[in-house]
């Protein structure tokens, strides 16, 4: 099991000397899922509050729908945007393709119904609680959807980290529509698929590791904050 | 309720209107990059990390690459989503600008495919002779890993087995595996299960998981592998950068290019010949 060892090694030289294009790298994976869970959460969460809230024929469905599309598969996801995106497609003329853009696109597609979803259920549990309440005052639907998103604040943050954290691990729809260019739309699920298919096992690993690391921390900074924020609110 | 809810989804509507207009902002092409669809023997041997910021040098102009097998590389290509295509497989090449979907196809450099095996050779097969070492590891029926992507060394692969009078790949006997995969991944699953395979000389001597793996058969002229360059026609596809797109290509072929070509070693070892011809 050697190879464990040389990708600690090859973390520690990584990291030692704070590799320029390893920087890049990771920026870019940081940016473009970053720039995709804040357009997902735009989206979604209005959306789930909806689903959860409606009282419309459409809500059963489009529930089973995104609850479904939680379950999207990245490379069908990256083959679609690409077609898309394709100079030969119907969005062809943005030239989104092999673009960071076109990857913010295809990540979005693949978190929003992550994000819709676990906040339909956070909603629709929060709402619970504070139907009578809300019913007493009187709220308009929109008023209702703003305080049921202040008061489940907490647990959507931990929904938008799930969405953030299925963005930024995937390989399979940024190496499509990102096309994996060095320099340019390469990130680090990609670079470790490309180091592995050059067969530098160690270096993969050593990336892999300072993804999962970066996640964690990502993670600790959302935990943290939670935590002093409740402590702000007494 | 119906009221309050429409505005709520019109609200939506200009959002997703007004997000798409920040991202295509920040985003907008520029005239000084292109874009080279190319096989992942050139992008993984190091070859473009070498030759780009030489070119860029020359001329002021950044070539983004996409890496892919030679069957998807000019499918990018041919829908318009590359400017010039690099890659390796003749026949498909001339059918590419036959069709029109390029301008005129260049050769550029060569070099060879190797076959490779297990240290041991059970399957005897070490030779100068690719028909006659495919011929035995048939044989041996020893496990043998082919790529079955549409790849140019695919294709080279299976005009191997035709040469040879053997057609494992639609008789699938068990010990032929059809992998899927790019060089990379066929090379580790060969190192993995030490099984032959046809592999692009580059590639392989970049490769560093080899584990049990050898060179088994080399240097038969048949192995020669010619890498062609082609200009994606800007008359289908108006928005390509025929410009800089013909500049690299002249680079490629002009004794400045082809001397760099020719300069990149790997271990001392030269990886491409450079063979432009006017």
């Amino acid at each position: 099991m050697s190879v464990f060892a040389d990708a600690l090694v090859a973390a520690g030289q990584l990291l030692l000397t704070a590799d320029a294009s390893l920087g890049d790298i990771t920026l870019l994976s940081l940016r473009v899922s970053a720039t995709a869970t804040l357009i997902a959460a735009l989206l979604g969460l209005p959306l789930g509050a909806w689903v959860a809230l409606t009282g419309s024929r459409l809500r059963l469905p489009t529930l089973v729908v995104l609850n479904a599309s939680m379950g999207l598969p990245p490379v069908v996801v990256g083959l679609v945007v690409y077609l898309l995106l394709s100079r030969s497609g119907v969005m062809g003329p943005l030239g989104w393709l092999f673009t960071p853009a076109g990857m913010v696109m295809a990540q979005t597609i693949l978190i929003t119904p992550i994000i819709a979803a676990l906040a339909r259920q956070t909603i629709d549990d929060a709402h619970l609680s504070l139907r009578d309440w809300f019913n007493s005052l009187g709220l308009s639907a929109t008023q209702r959807v703003a305080t049921l998103l202040f008061e489940a604040r907490f647990s959507l943050a931990v929904v938008l980290l799930a969405g953030f954290g299925r963005a930024i691990a995937e390989v399979g729809a940024v190496m499509i529509v990102g096309g994996n260019i060095s320099g340019s739309t390469r990130v680090m699920t990609t670079t470790i698929a490309l180091e592995t298919s050059k067969g530098d096992l160690p270096l993969a690993l050593a990336l892999g590791a300072l993804l999962v690391a970066l996640v964690l921390i990502i993670n600790g900074a959302a935990q943290w904050l939670k935590s002093w924020l409740e402590q702000q609110r007494g | 309720m119906n009221f309050r809810h429409r505005s709520l989804r019109s609200n939506l509507v200009v959002l997703v209107a007004v997000l798409l207009g920040a991202i295509s902002a920040l985003t907008h092409a520029q005239d000084t990059n292109i874009t080279v669809s190319s096989t992942t023997s050139t992008e993984q041997s190091g070859l473009f990390a070498f030759l780009l910021p030489q070119f860029q040098r020359a001329t002021g102009i950044t070539v983004k690459v996409v890496a892919l097998g030679t069957g998807q590389a000019l499918d990018v290509g041919r829908r318009g989503d590359a400017d010039v295509v690099f890659v390796h497989d003749q026949p498909a090449e001339e059918k590419f600008v036959a069709e029109g979907a390029g301008v005129q196809r260049v050769a550029v450099m060569y070099n060879d495919f190797v076959l490779i095996g297990p240290a041991d050779d059970p399957a005897k097969a070490t030779g100068k002779d690719i028909a006659a070492g495919l011929k035995a590891v048939y044989a041996g029926k020893a496990r043998f890993v082919s790529r079955g992507d549409n790849s140019g060394t695919h294709a080279a692969e299976l005009r191997f087995w035709k040469q040879a009078g053997l057609e494992p790949a639609s008789e699938k006997p068990s010990w032929y595996r059809d992998t899927g995969s790019g060089m990379g991944a066929a090379l580790n699953t060969a190192a993995a299960m030490n099984a032959y395979l046809l592999a692009d000389r580059g590639t392989w001597l970049a490769f560093k998981n080899r584990q049990n793996l050898r060179i088994i058969v080399e240097g038969d002229s048949e192995l020669f592998n010619q890498y062609g360059v082609i200009l994606v026609n800007p008359k289908k596809h108006p928005h390509v950068k025929a410009h800089a797109g013909k500049k690299f290509i002249d680079w490629l072929v002009s004794a400045e290019g082809q001397a760099a070509i020719a300069s990149y070693k790997i271990g001392g070892e030269q990886l491409f010949f450079s063979n432009a011809r006017k």
